[in-house]
Order: C-alpha cells, then sequence, then structure tokens
C-alpha cells in the first residue's frame, strides 16, 4: 500500500510538556494515522497524548541551506547566557 | 466439572483461539502498521486467555498451559466463529467486528458480577476490547466504502461469518443456573444495532442467513479446528515440560 500518505508522528510523554517527533507511518487518512501511531508508537506507554502531521504539510528547512542558516550562531556565544556573575545571597538560581 | 469451571473455560477458549488466528496475520497483513495493531489486539486476546484459563484451572487443579496444550478438540468450548480460517484482510476484521463487540458487551455485564476474579479480568478486558472494536468498525467503513472491489470483499466477508454469530448468543442450561454468569441471550439486541449500524454505514447490504452454525459450546468444532490446535500444542506436546 505504497500509495497511502506518509504522516509523521509527535507524542506527548506522560511527564513531559510537548509534544516529540517519534518517527512516522503510513495511513490512508487522518483517523486512521491516529490509530496506527497509538500501536506503532504508544504500545509501551510512551505516551498520553499523539499527534499526527500529514508530512507533505510540514515545511522543513533544506539541508542545502544549511551554512547559511545556522553557521552564524556558532561564534555567538554572547548569547548563552553564561556570562552573567550571580550576586552573592541569590537562591534558586 | 463445575459451571464455574465450564464457563470460565468457555470465555478463556474463546480468547485462546481468536489470539491464535490473529497471531497468524503477524508478518501477513496488509501494511506493516497492521502488522503492529493485530499483533497488539491478539496479545490482548491472549491476555485474557491466560487470565481465564489460569483461573478455570485453579478450580480444576489444572495449569493454563495444561488446558491449553493438552486438551483435544472435543475438550475445547470455543465459538466455531473464533476458529475459521482467516480468508482474507475483510474477513479478519469482519470477525473482529462480531467477535470484539460480542465480548464488549460480554465483559461490561461481567464487571459487575459477584465473581471478583471474573469481574477483575472483564473490567480490565473492557477497555482492551473497546479498542479492537474501534479499529474493527474503522476498517469495515473504509473497505465497505472504498473502492469496488474492497467493497465486494466486505460484504462477502460479512455475509459468510454472518451464520456463526448467532451461536454467541445461544442460552442453555449452564448460564441459567449459574448467578454469575452473564445470560449471551441478553446481549443480542444490543449487538445486533451496533454491528448492523456499522454495516450501514459502510454502505453493505445487511447480511442474513436462513442457517445458522452451532456446537463450539459442546466441543463440536468446524472441520478447521484440528489443523489450528495441531499448530498450537505441537511444540508443547513434542516437548512436554521444556521451558524457554
Amino acid at each position: 500500500m505504497s500509495v497511502e500518505p506518509l504522516w509523521e508522528v509527535f507524542v506527548r510523554s506522560r511527564r513531559g510538556l510537548s509534544h516529540t517527533h517519534v518517527g512516522s507511518l503510513h495511513a490512508p487518512d487522518a483517523t486512521m494515522a491516529l490509530r496506527n501511531a497509538r500501536d506503532v508508537y504508544t504500545r509501551r506507554q510512551e505516551g498520553v497524548s499523539i499527534w499526527v502531521v500529514r508530512a507533505s504539510d510540514l515545511t522543513a528547512s533544506s539541508p542545502d541551506e544549511k551554512d547559511e542558516f545556522f553557521d552564524p550562531a556558532g561564534d555567538k556565544v554572547y548569547r548563552h547566557p553564561t556570562f552573567y556573575e550571580v550576586p552573592e545571597g541569590v537562591e534558586h538560581l | 466439572m463445575s459451571d464455574l469451571f465450564v464457563y470460565t473455560l468457555r470465555l478463556g477458549d474463546d480468547a485462546l483461539i481468536a489470539a491464535q488466528r490473529t497471531a497468524e496475520w503477524i508478518a501477513a497483513a496488509p501494511q506493516l502498521e497492521e502488522d503492529v495493531a493485530l499483533g497488539n489486539i491478539g496479545l490482548d486476546q491472549l491476555g485474557q486467555a491466560r487470565s481465564l484459563l489460569q483461573y478455570a484451572g485453579s478450580l480444576d487443579g489444572r495449569t493454563e498451559d495444561e488446558l491449553a496444550y493438552f486438551r483435544d478438540e472435543r475438550e475445547f468450548r470455543n465459538l466455531q466463529l473464533c476458529e475459521l480460517p482467516n480468508g482474507d484482510f475483510a474477513h479478519a476484521m469482519a470477525r473482529l467486528l462480531y467477535f470484539a463487540t460480542y465480548q464488549q458487551l460480554l465483559y461490561d455485564e461481567l464487571r459487575s458480577c459477584a465473581d471478583e476474579t471474573l469481574a477483575g479480568v472483564a473490567g480490565k478486558a473492557v477497555k482492551e476490547v473497546a479498542y479492537h472494536v474501534d479499529h474493527a468498525t474503522q476498517w469495515v467503513l473504509r473497505l465497505g466504502d472504498g473502492t469496488d472491489e474492497s467493497h465486494r470483499r466486505m460484504q462477502a466477508a460479512l455475509d459468510a461469518l454472518w451464520p456463526y454469530t448467532a451461536e454467541m448468543f445461544e442460552s442453555d442450561a449452564l448460564v441459567q443456573r449459574l448467578d454469575v454468569a452473564v445470560d449471551p441471550s441478553t446481549l443480542q439486541d444490543a449487538w445486533t444495532d451496533r454491528v448492523l449500524a456499522v454495516i450501514d454505514q459502510s454502505t453493505c447490504e445487511r447480511p442474513s442467513s436462513s442457517y445458522q452454525h452451532t456446537g463450539g459450546r459442546e466441543g463440536r468444532h468446524t472441520e478447521h479446528m484440528g489443523y489450528l490446535l495441531a499448530e498450537l500444542q505441537h511444540i508443547a506436546r513434542s516437548h512436554p515440560g521444556a521451558t524457554w
């Protein structure tokens, strides 16, 4: 059944706050995609909530654009909050 | 043999034989996702079978393995519907719709029965079979309301298995004597409503049959049962007491 569309599956774990990509599967429609995702990706109690998104509906960055997309952040170490001195006496930081 | 033993055996054998047929689909389903889905469903059924056969065995001084592997055909009390060969995928979904809907209604009643063990098994299983019903429903709708070929196959499967459905609702002296038992005849109206609603929505015709098969509860089975048991039992019988 290779004509069936591909779906990307996102699962939120019991203690997780966000849905995380776990893999993909084939299904004829969204209802079946959700059920297939339940069977394939949550059979060991991996999650409490599932999203499925048709893979063709995702807009992804291209590997060709990797350099201009991501390299410029490489030497901006000052964007990390590691240069601040923590004043004495500040708790819970 | 006590009534409770025989009654528990009926429920356990239904689940065991259904599990065996479902397991045959693994690596033969139309897509990988369905292999996993049917694997899950088969394991649910096997889990129910184990709980029920353990309980039956405890009433009769036997283990679950002795009951599963060392009884002969005439000693099995399962419905003939459960033992029929798989056929095509439409047959698998028709059988699952018929059988899981029956199990759902049965377990839903059984979980409030006075026997704690049966009520406990039913309480756990009722959620499992609700998913089985949903899975079968989704496929019956899609195959029935799909292409000409899928519609033809779905209709053929619904028709072929219909003559095996009345056996599920047969009442007998045992279920009337045993106060914890659910009289299956009380489930038939609700079952018919639910199943026909799915069939109507699937655009298939309602099946009908003037003849209905019977006999499984007394140990009379179809010609297919012996082959099923041969496959199920031969390892355990070739190597009695083996562990792995």
